[in-house]
């Protein structure tokens, strides 16, 4: 199965009936995917005139009830961030796909990770965060997909599920786990009608009192402190001796696994840490592992964004360095490999 | 036989109802609710018919009128 | 004696907000009246702008969605396309659907989604202070255009009923004007023809209400109805612009 298949069929799977989207590459074939599939289970597949009403079209759905999805990539991401504040803001479940470009601007279809700050740092305007997940299979893609739904519903926050053209057009074997069942959780508080439900809902981000705001946003707080300490994941790889942490997720975690792997051949002990969640971010194995590397090296295809949270997870501690491609270029395991024996000999931090 | 009530707490004063009266029985008062405003007032009760066109224009709600026999 | 009158049950006890002549009570009352007679209080869902009518979410007795600026429309395409038997209003100003969402608001009436879209024009935008709308007309002072609205640099006001009349997908659009009684009670009976038409499945519908916005206009309220009477109605004529028994004017 294909990675972009895999992330329309890992939807149904998980019990989303509604798909709202703008064609953009190289996104559009989970559009293609799910237009056929959709209606087959009785779902709707809707395409909608710009990524601005595609997501307020999902958000329309999520007031209804509904396990709703969208997919889009960097530009058609930027434009839904307006919606993404909002649903935060309205406290409403959705999933969110970005199969990532390279940018900023128009810039290309190559595979990219430069869409990380805008993820995990909010994108949108106000105090907000969106969980993030970064799968590196396509078998993680598919299960990952129900995981998003079930995360997005339990905290009632979107939910986005960011990979790459790489990703998208890889194609592996999986296991289908098909539940009998979905048991999609209920909800009180959706807007459908007063004749559904015993009190009068309102679906709403305004709050014009300060000290109301304040009291949402203390929530807010709360509710991400609680996915914080639940729900951060990450894969280690070969750190118990490790002198040198690689830290990377999606497609270039899989180059630097091999990495960790001809490293150890050639007698430098390297290890690898995989963010399954990019927000929440997992800090807290960098500052362990901190304590016993000598160094890190955060490898990704972008100017070095994930990088930041590595050094705030280092605290310090040990140096941590950054090897990028930006543009669309994926970095080799070998360019990948030079960097790591340069940096097992250096000192201090820096890029 | 009609009986036209003003909620004064609620009236701002806009005059709208003024212009809709067929009688212009309808004038501001000379006194000042809680927010400000002079309100609406009837000064001929008797010369209300209970068309209830001043209610239809109040942006308010703040006219009632009742119609009938008096109890 | 017997009151002739009561607040409607789709309208909860609450003081409006809005400036003293404000028209938003009364189209506000008119939907709520409309839900009630129709039965439909317990199937509608409604959606507020945003703008001074964004506190609209708190006034309806029904469940209500705030969307952001101009995404009304396509909000209640979302709500519709999951619950297709729900019964879907949403109540916008000038500002939010005709600059920022002229463009959801056209796709969901060229859907033909079967909700319905109450429009109230002021010709200014309210909220923010009286800026500059779509439908300010030529010459129109605001604060955004002191020396008056110029074709040359803001171009033309739009008239949104003459926009969307020919659209395919759309069964009925109305402009009505809520300055005098006489207009009103056919704007209550536009907005019960537009719920209408949504029960009955066939298209989108949409009421155009011209309205008064006294504070930034600068005038009194009774100043702006005569204001309303002699600039905005003769350039935005009253009528239905389109039924399922055909199209045209018939004011």
């Amino acid at each position: 199965m294909k990675g972009n298949d895999a992330i329309g069929e890992g939807a149904i799977l998980a019990g989303c009936r509604h798909f709202f989207g703008y064609p953009i590459t190289p996104q559009s074939e989970v559009t293609h995917y799910l237009a056929k599939r959709l209606p087959e289970v009785g779902g709707l597949f809707m395409q909608a005139e710009s990524e601005l009403a595609s997501i307020n079209l999902v958000f329309g759905a999520a007031c209804a009830g509904a396990r709703v999805m969208t997919a889009s990539s960097g530009p058609g991401i930027s434009l839904m961030q307006e919606g993404l504040s909002f649903l935060a803001g309205s406290e409403l479940p959705c999933v969110l796909v970005n199969i990532m470009r390279g940018g900023p601007g128009l810039g290309n279809i190559g595979p990219s990770q430069a869409d990380y700050f805008q993820a995990t740092k909010g994108g949108g305007h106000g105090d907000y965060h969106t969980i993030v997940l970064a799968p590196n299979s396509v078998q993680e893609i598919l299960d990952m997909m129900k995981k998003a739904f079930d995360m997005s519903d339990m905290y009632r926050m979107p939910v986005m599920v960011m990979a790459d053209g790489i990703m998208g057009q890889m194609m592996e074997p999986v296991v289908i786990n098909e539940e009998k069942s979905v048991e999609i959780p209920p909800r009180p508080w959706a807007t459908i009608g007063r004749d559904y439900h015993e009190n009068r809902n309102e679906i709403n981000s305004l709050f014009v009192v300060l000290e109301e705001m304040e009291e949402v946003n203390l929530r807010l707080l709360h509710k991400y402190e609680e996915i914080h300490a639940k729900e951060t994941l990450c894969e280690e790889y070969m750190l118990d001796d490790a002198e040198v942490a690689l830290v990377a997720f999606g497609t270039v975690s899989r180059i630097c696994r091999a990495v960790v792997d001809k490293a150890r051949e050639q007698g430098i002990r390297a290890g690898l840490i995989r963010p399954i969640t990019l927000w929440p971010f997992p800090h807290d194995v960098i500052s362990r592992i901190a304590k016993s590397a000598q160094c890190f090296l955060a490898v990704e295809m972008n100017m070095g964004q994930m990088f930041e949270d590595v050094e705030i997870g280092a605290k310090g501690r040990a140096p941590v360095y950054h090897y990028g491609r930006l543009g669309g270029m994926v970095p080799l395991a070998k360019d990948i490999l030079e960097e790591l024996k340069k940096v097992s000999k250096r000192r201090g931090t820096g890029r | 036989m009609a009986k036209v009530t003003f909620w004064e707490e609620r009236c701002k004063g806009c005059q709208l109802c003024t212009t809709a009266c067929p009688k212009k029985i309808i004038t501001m008062a000379s006194n000042i609710n809680e927010m400000g405003y002079h309100v609406a007032s009837v000064t001929e009760q008797k010369k209300c018919t209970g068309c209830g066109l001043c209610v239809i224009i109040c942006p308010d709600m703040v006219i009632e009128v009742e119609r009938g026999r008096e109890n | 004696m017997k009151k002739i009158t009561a607040r409607p049950y789709s309208l909860r006890d609450i003081p409006f907000h809005y400036c003293p002549g404000c028209m938003h009570g009364i189209a506000h009352r008119l939907v709520a009246e409309v839900i009630d007679e129709l039965g439909i209080h317990g199937r509608t869902i409604g959606i507020s702008s945003v703008g001074c009518s964004v506190f609209a979410k708190h006034y309806f007795n029904v469940d209500m969605i705030q969307a952001a600026h101009g995404r009304a429309p396509s909000i209640a395409t979302g709500v519709k396309r999951v619950l297709p038997d729900r019964v879907l209003f949403t109540y916008q100003g000038d500002g939010d659907l005709a600059a920022i969402g002229i463009g959801d608001f056209i796709h969901t009436a060229y859907r033909g989604e079967k909700i319905t879209t109450i429009f109230i024009n002021n010709t200014v935008y309210g909220m923010t202070g009286g800026q500059m709308a779509p439908t300010t007309l030529i010459g129109q002072v605001t604060k955004t255009t002191p020396f008056g609205r110029s074709v040359e640099i803001n171009g033309n006001p739009i008239r949104v009923c003459e926009l969307i009349a020919s659209v395919e997908g759309v069964a009925y659009v109305e402009r009505v004007s809520l300055h005098n009684p006489k207009e009103i009670i056919k704007a209550k009976k536009a907005i019960r023809k537009a719920f209408e038409m949504q029960l009955n499945g066939i298209g989108f519908s949409l009421v155009e209400a011209l309205s008064a916005c006294p504070t930034n206009l600068g005038l009194s309220p009774l100043e702006a109805v005569k204001w309303m009477e002699e600039k905005m109605i003769p350039f935005y004529p009253l009528g239905v612009y389109k039924s399922p028994a055909g199209g045209g004017l018939s004011a």
